[in-house]
């Protein structure tokens, strides 16, 4: 990452997030997909992965963030995060009634088990992190203008 | 619970110092506090889902008004009628808490829980789901259609914030 | 039962802070211990004395699960309660930058 010393905050806090980003993002997306066997699920992950890009903006200054994560690709995620639950839940309607979980179920304490639970949770958390990233990055890039100057 | 009973009473005084302090950015570090031990409360009251979820979510919450706050402090005088509004007030919060101790007599003791609805998922969620979290199986296979309720409004509100700061001062 | 008075005392500190402060943050305030102190009631509604989490576990097999119900719709609640304080801290910024000021009797010109 670039390493400007005006902008962002100071050479510490930089060293840090370089070191310890990458990990928060992988355990959000490990108490994403575990949902179905321990605490956890859909919506706690997905907070934590948008909480891992919110570390990078509060480091590192928007103009390096906006390299490496665009606002467009934030809002494709979280669009898609919605049309795959939607999806998943029409395409219950063929076998029964909306929402019918009708995958296999499996044998309980494994990865793959409890037919379409895991895939929902990743949709979930998909639209939550995306759409908690974009409220973020819309509340601070709001500038101040002086008072009285409209449109 | 007496260990409850003294998070609560340390709760309610980092609530009290939140509400009197006159300076902003020491009621929103207030605030954090009272979050973070309802989270330690949601962790004796075994609900390790929840514990996570609230603490996540309070962080986010101190994010987002620490930048609403900061450098924004202004000093309030007390305007006309003062006395009389916070009297009035303090009666009305009195009697509504003498009538919430007279209808708290009439819930069943704490400990002891009437599961109807709830006995049938402990019973058959393992069989029916095959997920071991029963909360997870609770709200995306029993109750589904609550989850799709709440994607919609996180979808609501990013469009709100969206509509509401647009315009002036967005970035070139 | 004291646990429950506990929970509606905290419930009030909050709605004080509602009526009586002039302050827009402090607004926002009193409307995030309200909704702490619901969410703090609904789950004390459903704890079993020695229960334990509603989790399986592998090697034994768990008789006195405290109720999962109420924590499902707490952890949607949990959501709400953060998409309402975006919105709320939204509006107030905005109200800042066009009055100048964040105290609720100043703001009343409604221009169309």
């Amino acid at each position: 990452m670039i390493d400007d010393p005006k902008k962002g905050m100071t050479l510490i806090v930089k060293t840090i997030t370089r070191l310890t980003v990458g990990l928060i993002l992988l355990f959000g997306i490990y108490i994403v997909s575990h949902g179905h066997i321990s605490p956890g699920g859909g919506f706690a992950g997905g907070v934590i992965v948008a909480l891992s890009f919110i570390h990078i903006m509060l480091a590192f200054g928007k103009e390096t963030t906006f390299k490496k994560v665009k606002e467009s690709v934030a809002s494709f995620f979280e669009s898609i995060g919605a049309i795959i639950f939607i999806t998943l839940a029409m395409l219950g309607i063929g076998g029964g009634y909306f929402f019918f979980n009708f995958l296999a179920k499996g044998e309980p304490f494994r990865l793959f088990s409890s037919g379409l639970i895991p895939l929902y949770n990743m949709a979930i958390s998909l639209k939550v992190g995306a759409g908690l990233f974009i409220i973020f990055v819309t509340l601070i890039l709001f500038r101040v203008s002086k008072k009285g100057e409209e449109e | 619970m007496l260990d409850l009973q003294i998070l609560l009473i340390f709760m309610i005084i980092a609530a009290l110092i939140a509400v009197k302090t006159k300076d902003l950015l020491s009621s929103v570090i207030a605030i954090g506090t009272v979050g973070l031990g309802l989270s330690l409360a949601f962790l004796i009251l075994k609900a390790p889902d929840l514990a996570i979820a609230q603490l996540v979510v309070e962080i986010l919450c101190i994010i987002i008004l620490i930048r609403a706050t900061i450098r924004r402090d202004l000093p309030f005088s007390a305007s006309g009628r003062w006395i009389f509004n916070t009297m009035v007030t303090v009666i009305f919060i009195i009697v509504f808490l003498i009538i919430g101790y007279i209808c708290i007599k009439d819930l069943p003791q704490f400990g002891e829980p009437i599961m109807r609805v709830a006995q049938n998922f402990l019973n058959n969620g393992l069989r029916q789901t095959g997920a071991t979290n029963l909360v997870t199986a609770v709200i995306l296979d029993y109750r589904a259609y609550d989850t799709l309720g709440e994607a919609t409004i996180l979808f609501t509100a990013v469009m709100g914030v969206l509509a509401i700061m647009r315009n002036i001062g967005r970035k070139k | 039962m004291s646990v429950y008075f506990l929970c509606l005392v905290l419930f009030s500190i909050g709605l004080y802070c509602i009526l009586r402060k002039r302050n827009l943050i402090k607004i926002i305030i009193g409307i995030m211990i309200t909704e702490y102190a619901v969410n703090l009631f609904f789950i004390l509604t459903g704890y079993r004395m020695h229960g334990r989490a509603p989790i399986h576990s592998e090697d034994q097999a768990i008789l006195n699960m405290v109720d999962p119900l109420p924590q499902a719709l707490v952890l949607t609640a949990i959501v709400i309660g953060l998409a309402v304080t975006a919105l709320i801290a939204a509006i107030a910024i905005r109200v800042y930058e066009k009055y100048g000021t964040f105290d609720i009797t100043k703001i009343k010109r409604l221009k169309g």
